[in-house]
């Protein structure tokens, strides 16, 4: 039999070389680079090193520091609703009581598909304060319209309403899938003992679903801390930088006042706040992966 | 009684995510004062064919569809080979910096685009790609995350199915092709239809590499549609149905792969 080229022991090394390739062009080499870059000032020829500088001015620039408590107020109220509301979303997909489970199921998720313009321009409408359908459907129950995008306090509320619009039902899916998992014979033998509904839900389901509930709370939180989408299409971050968030604030700097050091200083800021939520999570979950 | 209320309340969940893109589909075949009036539009109105026609004058709706469809189709071909040959080689075979590869191409995972996206930016802009589609396309070949979907299918594939082919004479580009792809087919489709959603969705990027009108993707097209076009929104919602209503009838026909490829992701993490 003739040689060939391709042998079980370097066949792996010609699978993997593609994706070495992109992952050496588009993602080790830019963020090396961005490290570099946020060291420096200026652009092309006239970009110069600068050490420091591009950080000290992020520490005193009270903008970075309105973004940075934008994003974590937004973290802190809406991961919360928006996993409490799934999980209750789950159970109810889960339950044997209800009629039509997998067509409520396929409605919550579509909106995860949405595009950022499609549904920026689709909420952009859905707020508007004279004839959006959101002001619309609160009137019915005697609400007077809100000035969803104008005011500081309410501008935050859409956005934690829009994200929780978007993300919910992904979420409900993924609980759904760990709720199935769970063994029928623990709820059993709960029942015989006398266990109910609330007793099982609290000894049985959470404790079961420990896992699914970490990994979601992580990645909603990582999710929310580049939050970028909603505020660029909705509010573009304001009024009044009331919806300012970090990621938006980086995109700024960089491409609307082209100042790439700066707006790299920001991306690592920005990295290492994610890293520090990577690291709080690898300690409660033991280090398991 | 209670299983009544129950499905009540999820129907109202139903409601209120669907509901959107039913009035939006409706607004869509409205005119601009009718979508501002006093009630939301709930019913058929009789401008869908105006509007379509006035996006087409605007944007070139079909010429940016075409370009579309051509990015995203070929950025997911490739990206799903990129995938499947990667996920192959970490699932089901030993070689030298297998770990460390696989652990540094997770990590990214973590990184925001925010950080890689200037560099790109500054490479295409050298290279002289800036306003062409390898400068969409190249930089989203390599996806972390279909990388590890396809690894943590493959190695539910026994090895001895791979080694009886093997053994019946078959050369590892045979095995691939012959043994592998067909058992994978669920897990590919649900990748292909992940980024074939991802590309048709993108926005920032192709914003910022993207100069002429002529080479928009639609959601660039939209975006700009949306700045000059304030004063007329029925078109706005042609474009944006248009945007939209693909690809939830794409993942209607391939929601089962979809649902349980993205739950093999998130629930073996």
């Amino acid at each position: 039999m003739t040689a060939r080229l391709l042998t079980r022991r370097n066949v792996p090394y010609f699978l993997v070389l593609p994706a070495l390739l992109g992952f050496v062009c588009f993602k080790a080499y830019p963020i090396l680079a961005a490290a570099y870059i946020s060291l420096t000032t200026g652009a092309g020829a006239a970009r110069s090193f600068a050490g420091l500088d591009n950080y000290v001015r992020l520490v005193n620039d009270p903008l970075f520091w309105t973004s940075l408590g934008n994003t974590a107020l937004i973290l802190v109220v809406q991961v919360p609703i928006m996993l409490i509301l799934a999980l209750l979303l789950a159970l109810g997909l889960n339950s044997k009581l209800v009629r039509l489970r997998a067509l409520w199921r396929l409605g919550v998720f579509m909106p995860s598909l949405t595009g950022l313009v499609a549904y920026g321009v689709m909420f952009s409408v859905i707020l508007s304060k004279d004839s959006g359908l959101l002001n619309w459907l609160l009137g019915l129950f005697g609400v007077s319209p809100i000035d969803w995008l104008g005011s500081p306090f309410w501008a935050r509320i859409a956005i934690v309403i829009a994200l929780t619009w978007h993300y919910c039902g992904y979420n409900a899916v993924i609980y759904l899938a760990g709720l199935q998992s769970i063994a029928k014979e623990l709820y059993e033998a709960a029942m015989v003992d006398g266990a109910g509904a609330v007793r099982r839900f609290w000894s049985i389901t959470v404790p079961q679903l420990r896992p699914i509930l970490l990994l979601t709370i992580v990645l909603s939180a990582i999710g929310t801390l580049q939050l970028f989408d909603e505020p660029f299409v909705l509010t573009g971050g304001g009024p009044d930088n009331s919806t300012l968030t970090i990621s938006l604030y980086l995109y700024q700097n960089g491409f609307r006042y082209f100042d790439f050091g700066y707006a790299s200083a920001i991306a690592y800021a920005l990295t290492l706040i994610v890293a520090g939520f990577g690291l709080v999570q690898l300690k409660l979950t033991g280090g398991r992966k | 009684m209670k299983g009544w209320l129950l499905t009540f309340a999820l129907a109202a969940c139903f409601a209120l995510c669907v509901g959107p893109f039913y009035w939006l589909t409706m607004a869509a075949t409205h005119a601009n004062a009718d979508i501002f009036g006093a009630t939301p539009t709930f019913s058929p109105g009789d401008q869908l064919g105006a509007n379509t026609a006035k996006l087409e004058e605007s944007i070139g709706l079909l010429h940016v569809l075409g370009n579309t469809l051509l990015v995203a189709t070929v950025q997911t071909s490739i990206a799903l080979v990129v995938a499947l040959l990667a996920g192959y080689a970490f699932a089901k075979f030993e070689f030298r910096g297998r770990n460390a590869f696989f652990v540094l191409l997770l990590s990214t995972l973590v990184i925001p685009g925010g950080v890689t996206i200037i560099p790109i930016f500054e490479m295409m802009n050298d290279l002289g790609l800036i306003d062409t589609f390898p400068a969409l396309i190249l930089p989203n070949l390599t996806v972390p995350f279909g990388i590890f979907l396809i690894r943590q299918s493959l190695q539910a594939v026994p090895d001895e199915l791979l080694d009886a082919a093997r053994v019946d004479g078959a050369g590892e580009l045979r095995v691939l092709w012959r043994v592998v792809v067909p058992v994978m087919r669920p897990a590919l489709a649900a990748l292909a239809v992940f980024l074939f959603l991802g590309a048709w969705n993108d926005f920032l990027w192709p914003l910022i590499a993207l100069r002429t009108p002529e080479m928009f993707t639609l959601p660039v097209a939209l975006a700009t549609l949306q700045g000059l076009a304030r004063t007329d929104f029925g078109q706005v919602m042609v474009g944006t149905a248009i945007s939209a209503l693909p690809m939830m009838i794409l993942f209607l026909i391939l929601q089962k792969q979809f649902i349980s490829g993205l739950l093999a992701g998130a629930t073996k993490g």
